[in-house]
């Protein structure tokens, strides 16, 4: 590998927003030939500094170097001319055009009379499709793509645009590890190619697989920089949270599991195939599997977010009919779905809101809210479960990922359920409110409560689960439990390498 | 990202000045205004003086104000799931239609029931569309409106049903209690029920869950459905009360009245800080919305400004008020 050489460099940079210093003298090289690994909690500022990096904020005191020579990067357009590109963790890919119309959206080649030279943008975007070792063509239609393939479409743009800084926030957080692994590539391919790639994630192995250099911010400021070969986990974390972590998945080996509560008998719809399983109080149940193996669909039969097609469900004993999410939550299930922002939570509502809309009926009589006792829940919640929010009355879209996902989390503690479908319980959330989450689950499942928990995170799902059924391609091929719950297991499930391993 | 003007379960147990601010929201642009208004007439009469301040002009702006008051109040739960009703004027005629047929019959005691029913029964028409059919909202009432309308002409025989013998509804637009016109009281009362149920009811808070995020909603095991035949069939049943209003003020009915009311509705409920895109705003914001109406209404036409003008006027008024609540709520936040 070629040495990477300084083209970039930020310095002293501080930025607030009224009261709160979301940065605080921050610096950050920036080299050739290297990936360099942004790491911190959320809220931590990693967000704002890439922020100001892509011109999208302008920085309060410091200075931004290019090349040596002092620069201001007043708009994301600046930004662009400089080279610096941003790939956001929420995709922005215009479904309804091309993959050439996308990629060179605000930019398209002009022909003759000033009108778009289709046939350049589309010859360029597949020259630049080849490259990228793309299975889909310029002319496909954006709608049509994987999440990973629209990924691919943003990283063309980037190059098109000749970058030499590209920034990518979170980019696999909805890749199944197929994916992952392809855009690893592409990324170490660019690298070697002498772009710089500034690389934002939650996930150690990520940062480990793929970081040169990795810089930590905390609470808006500077805590170091660590080189390849000094990046250690346990140190990593440490300094992300400025304290030494308990067991991070606090995993105490339970004694037997408890009587079964959940049954369910040949459940189909969809493309969920005819699924039998069950679950039983005290025990966590992982439900791993690729990105699109049908598990989010399965939980969903479950708690009749969908209709099933044939099969049978029986709660203690009793079969059940559940024909909306309502009746479910009734009987005592609860769903707490994968994407909180757009499934799960009310982000204009209050905390009281959220945490209070499944058990409106409990707290009130005659249809008028008995709202002193949903302050009080509501106070008890945000103090049981560490949520930082100002109190009943904040708003929850204002809160961090982590602290979002508490407050869903008590939303479904609040029914009292006895079988609790966790989807992704940790996505986008910081290793602090991880560990928090993985306490509370575990110890709802010491209360009796039967979890069943989905995870594309393999290392989350050995470490915090019981058992584990594995899904591929709407079936589940298998379960490991105990000592044979290792992610090489539940991959050869995952991905059928060993079909003798199907149960 | 903006802020919230008013939240449903905002409950100031410990107002701070800026949470007072927040829940001022456009109030500050109605005092403006008012006092705006006032100098303007007070400077154009001269030495005759102003009689804008006076308790009987301030009546007749509240009295001019309620009808739309109302149909606002019902736009406010629409607007709060993110839907809208484009048909309420056209409800106001019918049922207005509806109602003094009835007046000229010898069911005319009913007549109160029928303006009422007939309101509600084309909300319900609405509702079922959009909840269970799962139509647009822009599309449904629009569609209705035009239908509604027309059916409003076709009853009326296309002229306007006169009756000046109305002993059970007359108290409504010309009658008063404690020297305030009862359609003042009427408005009021509407107000006050559209702020109980929005605040104080399971139902209320479904209604902004369901404007927020319908998917989440569901998912908590909301009908999302129920609430939604909820909102289009309340704010048909205000517009069949506003039909009443305005039937008995003026004892008749004709197939064009309330033509263009829905748009005043809908800057009344859009000035008040509700936001068009559901789960965001209060009843309290659509009385303030709707009284900015009418105090333009009434200063312009005290002013002796022509009508075209005043249109003019208005639209330039409800895009500058906008405005400055975005550049308040912007600084507030920073």
């Amino acid at each position: 590998m070629a040495e990477g050489k300084l083209i970039f460099e930020m310095r002293g940079i501080s930025k607030s927003f009224g009261a709160t210093h979301a940065l605080r003298d921050v610096k950050l090289p920036i080299r050739t030939h290297e990936v360099h690994a942004i790491m911190g909690e959320n809220g931590a500022g990693k967000s704002t500094l890439m922020k100001i990096l892509s011109g999208v904020y302008t920085p309060d005191a410091g200075e931004i170097l290019l090349d040596g020579k002092p620069v201001k990067i007043a708009n994301p357009a600046a930004a662009r001319d400089l080279g610096i590109n941003l790939i956001y963790q929420e995709l922005s890919v215009a479904p309804h055009m091309t993959v050439a119309q996308n990629v060179f959206m605000g930019s398209e080649p002009r022909g003759k009379f000033g009108m778009v030279d289709e046939a350049a943008m589309n010859r360029r975007t597949a020259e630049m499709l080849e490259n990228l070792g793309a299975r889909f063509s310029a002319t496909t239609l954006a709608k049509n793509l994987s999440i990973a393939e629209q990924q691919q479409v943003e990283i063309g743009r980037a190059l098109i645009h000749e970058g030499r800084i590209l920034i990518m926030d979170e980019p696999t957080a909805a890749l199944s590890d197929r994916e992952t692994e392809q855009l690893f590539r592409i990324i170490e391919q660019l690298r070697d190619k002498g772009i710089a790639v500034l690389y934002i994630s939650h996930r150690m192995a990520e940062v480990h697989r793929l970081a040169t250099r990795v810089t930590i911010l905390r609470d808006g400021g500077y805590v170091g920089e660590l080189s390849k070969d000094e990046l250690e986990p346990r140190r990593v974390v440490q300094m992300m949270v400025g304290r030494e972590l308990g067991d991070f998945y606090a995993h105490a080996k339970r004694g037997a599991r408890g009587a079964e509560v959940l049954r369910v008998e040949a459940l189909a719809g969809g493309k969920v195939k005819p699924a039998s399983f069950s679950l039983y109080s005290g025990e966590v149940t992982g439900l791993a599997g690729l990105v699109g193996a049908g598990r989010t669909e399965l939980a969903r039969l479950i708690f009749g977010a969908d209709i099933k097609a044939a099969g049978k469900v029986v709660l203690a004993g009793q079969p059940i009919e559940v024909g909306e999410p309502g009746q479910a939550i009734a009987l005592g299930i609860g769903y707490v779905p994968e994407d909180r922002k757009s499934l799960g939570l009310f982000l204009q509502l209050s905390a009281l809101a959220n945490t209070s809309m499944n058990v409106l009926a409990q707290h009130s009589s005659g249809g008028i809210i008995k709202y002193s006792e949903l302050v009080r829940l509501t106070r008890d919640s945000i103090k049981k479960l560490n949520v930082k929010v100002s109190g009943p009355d904040g708003i929850v879209g204002g809160l961090s990922g982590g602290n979002q996902q508490k407050v869903l989390l008590a939303r479904w503690l609040e029914i009292g359920p006895k079988v609790l479908i966790l989807d992704e319980p940790t996505r986008g959330v910081d290793v602090g409110a991880k560990s928090e989450i993985y306490k509370i689950i575990h110890q709802l499942a010491d209360d009796g409560v039967a979890i069943l928990c989905i995870s594309s995170e393999l290392p989350e799902i050995v470490g915090i689960c019981d058992r584990v059924m594995v899904m591929r391609e709407g079936e589940i091929t298998g379960e490991v439990s105990g000592d044979r719950i290792t992610q090489e297991n539940i991959m050869a499930l995952a991905a059928h390498v060993e079909p003798a391993a199907a149960a | 990202m903006s802020t919230i003007t008013l939240s449903p379960v905002e409950r100031p147990s410990r107002p701070n000045a800026a949470s007072i601010i927040r829940q001022m929201g456009m109030l500050p642009v109605l005092i403006v205004l008012y006092i705006g208004m006032y100098a303007l007439t007070v400077y154009v009469a001269g030495s005759a003086g102003s009689n804008f301040l006076t308790s009987s002009n301030t009546m007749n702006i509240l009295r001019q104000v309620s009808i739309n008051l109302v149909l606002a109040s019902g736009m406010t739960f629409v607007i709060l799931t993110a839907g809208i009703d484009l048909s309420v004027g056209s409800i106001l005629a019918v049922s207005a239609v509806f109602g003094m047929l009835t007046s000229l019959t010898q069911f005319a005691s009913l007549s109160i029931p029928v303006f009422l029913l007939a309101g509600l029964a084309c909300g319900l028409i609405n509702g079922a569309l959009v909840a269970f059919v799962g139509l647009n909202p822009f599309v449904v009432t629009l569609g209705t409106m035009t239908a509604l309308r027309g059916a409003a002409y076709l009853f009326a025989g296309g002229t306007t049903v006169l009756n000046s013998n109305i002993p059970s509804f007359e108290w409504m637009g010309n009658g008063g209690f404690l020297a305030i016109p009862w359609l003042i009281w009427l408005a009021i009362g509407v107000v006050a029920v559209s702020w109980f149920i929005l605040r104080k009811t399971v139902l209320g808070l479904q209604i902004y869950a369901v404007g927020g995020n319908p998917q989440a909603a569901r998912l908590t095991g909301i009908k999302v459905g129920v609430v939604l035949m909820f909102v289009y069939a309340i704010s048909g049943l205000f517009a069949g009360l506003g039909g009443a209003m305005s039937a008995s003020r003026l004892y008749g009915a004709n197939g064009n009245w309330g033509t263009g009311y829905e748009l005043d509705a809908i800057a009344a409920v859009v000035l008040g800080g509700t936001s068009l895109s559901g789960g965001v705003g209060a009843i309290g914001g659509t009385v303030i919305g709707a009284l900015i109406i009418g105090v333009m209404n009434n200063g312009l036409t005290i002013l002796g400004l022509s009508s075209f003008w005043q249109y003019v006027a208005k639209g330039v008024v409800i895009v500058l008020a906008v405005m400055l609540d975005k550049w308040r709520q912007k600084h507030q936040t920073n």
